[in-house]
């Protein structure tokens, strides 16, 4: 019974962790696209954006036959609780890098902020390294590193902060950008919030791991649900 | 071995919320064969503790020396607190014990005799001669048991013409009929179908707010259901005992674990 059990879990497990992979190269494949002004690559990433929540349905109608069927208690139920709740944070940042890619395709005008530009890259970079983390910390338990991925979302929201600013200025700077740069505003709002779905996701490691319920905002912060 | 007898954790309460506790019980059959060992559990009024464990894991033993049963069969040591009473002790009035912690079996056993003389019985052996009286205390077992509604129509039918889940209740009834205060519960609904088990397990939760219940069940999902403790016994040894949630989505011995999750062994 229980070998059963650990084996569609296993299954659950990868197919979890394909969809992680997968979400982590649209967002690098749909900031790319906007830093570069590439609307055939964010078009064709629109043009499959049925993919994430096909994958994600699927992940969650298996872990839920396996809490009917199976009936899971203590560390398997919290496994399954928490595939089903993280894979709703997963297609969340999914829906964030699309909505990435659909504002390549509407920008209009040609005006850049490379100050801006080069937060966006950053802010990527980072966030695409806590996401793979996070998967890590899922795969290996590892609660200390999703807690630790997890404060590093400050730096994320000070990128945003940070970003917000030079991009008022350079409106102040030069009108004409004005049009241009309220992308750069969703796009880094975007961003943000990608982090903190990373955030979220850090959580349900934590909670998979010990069972303990929190919210994870950053270390001075944390506070139990 | 002893890594896996280590108690993890067992829950204590308050002493004004207690209705029974033992201390240090231990179980001997035939002078030397030892099931159960130094047990220490107290049990909250008003809720329903399930005591879980493989088979000869000494969660029936244990439950069956609450009120004695294990006299003349077994050699008991240890503390039983019950109304800061010691009730182990050989001084003890084991059937005045007794209806103040009323047992259920595992096998419906209703007597083969009507529905009403099931549950006077006992009070008409205790010199209860009544009828008004005894009316009314066969109207109200059978409704804390749930089976009122059922059976008011026949109360003079034999009580074996009864389904094996109203056989169950019946004898829950019985048992009620002599005002406990504590009912003990030997796997209640393990010869019972599934509608029938859902209304024994309506009926306990009922009783809830009016009786302290301690039930061994070998059925995970029923423990998690109902309870709200859970003590898990192995070998003859408590070995975790917490609230059924704690139990069931975090338990803290490596074993009770892999007990629950069928993974044992």
């Amino acid at each position: 019974m229980h070998e059963i059990f650990l084996d569609e879990l296993k299954k659950l497990n990868t197919q979890f962790m394909e969809m992680g992979v997968f979400v982590n190269d649209q967002i690098d494949q749909a900031t790319r696209a906007f830093v570069d002004h590439d609307k055939k690559t964010a078009q064709s990433m629109v043009d499959n954006e049925e993919k994430i929540p096909t994958e994600s349905i699927d992940i969650q109608k298996k872990a839920l036959k396996l809490m009917a069927l199976q009936q899971p208690v203590a560390t398997d139920f919290r496994v399954v609780i928490s595939i089903l709740k993280a894979t709703t944070d997963l297609e969340r940042i999914g829906e964030n890098a699309m909505s990435i890619a659909l504002e390549t395709i509407r920008v209009k005008g040609n005006p850049r902020i490379p100050e801006v530009e080069e937060i966006i890259s950053n802010m990527t970079h980072n966030v695409r390294h806590m996401l793979i983390q996070i998967l890590t910390a899922y795969v290996q338990d590892d609660e200390k590193m999703a807690r630790e991925v997890a404060s590093r979302d400050g730096v994320i929201d000070h990128d945003y902060v940070r970003a917000r600013k030079l991009i008022v200025d350079g409106i102040e700077d030069d009108p004409s950008r004005a049009v241009a740069s309220s992308s750069y505003f969703v796009v880094t709002r975007l961003l943000e919030r990608i982090g903190d779905h990373i955030v979220n996701l850090a959580s349900w490691v934590v909670y998979k791991t010990t069972g303990e319920l929190e919210e994870l905002t950053n270390p001075s912060e944390t506070k139990t649900i | 071995m002893q890594q896996e007898l280590k108690q993890s954790y067992v829950k204590t309460f308050a002493k004004d919320d207690l209705e029974l506790s033992t201390k240090d019980l231990s179980v001997l059959y035939g002078g030397k064969v030892q099931k159960l060992f130094d047990a220490s559990l107290q049990f909250k009024k008003n809720t329903i503790t399930a005591l879980i464990g493989a088979s000869g894991s000494g969660k029936s033993t244990f439950l069956r020396s609450l009120n004695r049963m294990n006299d003349r069969v077994a050699t008991v040591n240890g503390e039983i607190w019950f109304h800061g009473l010691d009730v182990n002790k050989p001084n003890i009035n084991v059937y005045e014990l007794r209806k103040n912690i009323g047992m259920v079996f595992q096998r419906p056993n209703p007597f083969p005799k009507s529905i009403r003389e099931n549950i006077v019985y006992a009070l008409k052996a205790d010199g209860q001669t009544n009828k008004n009286e005894l009316d009314k205390i066969v109207e109200e077992s059978l409704r804390a048991a749930a089976l009122w509604d059922e059976v008011k129509d026949k109360l003079d039918k034999s009580a074996l013409a009864l389904s094996g889940g109203q056989q169950q209740r019946l004898c829950i009834a019985r048992a009620l009929a002599v005002k406990p205060e504590v009912l003990l519960l030997d796997e209640p609904a393990s010869a019972l179908d599934p509608v029938s088990t859902s209304k024994l397990e309506d009926t306990l939760k009922q009783l809830r707010s009016k009786y302290t219940m301690i039930m061994v069940t070998h059925n995970m999902q029923q423990a998690s259901r109902i309870s709200d403790y859970t003590a898990f016994f192995h070998l003859g040894h408590v070995i975790e005992y917490n609230s059924t949630a704690d139990i069931f989505t975090n338990p803290k011995g490596k074993i009770t674990e892999e007990y629950i999750q069928g993974s044992f062994g």
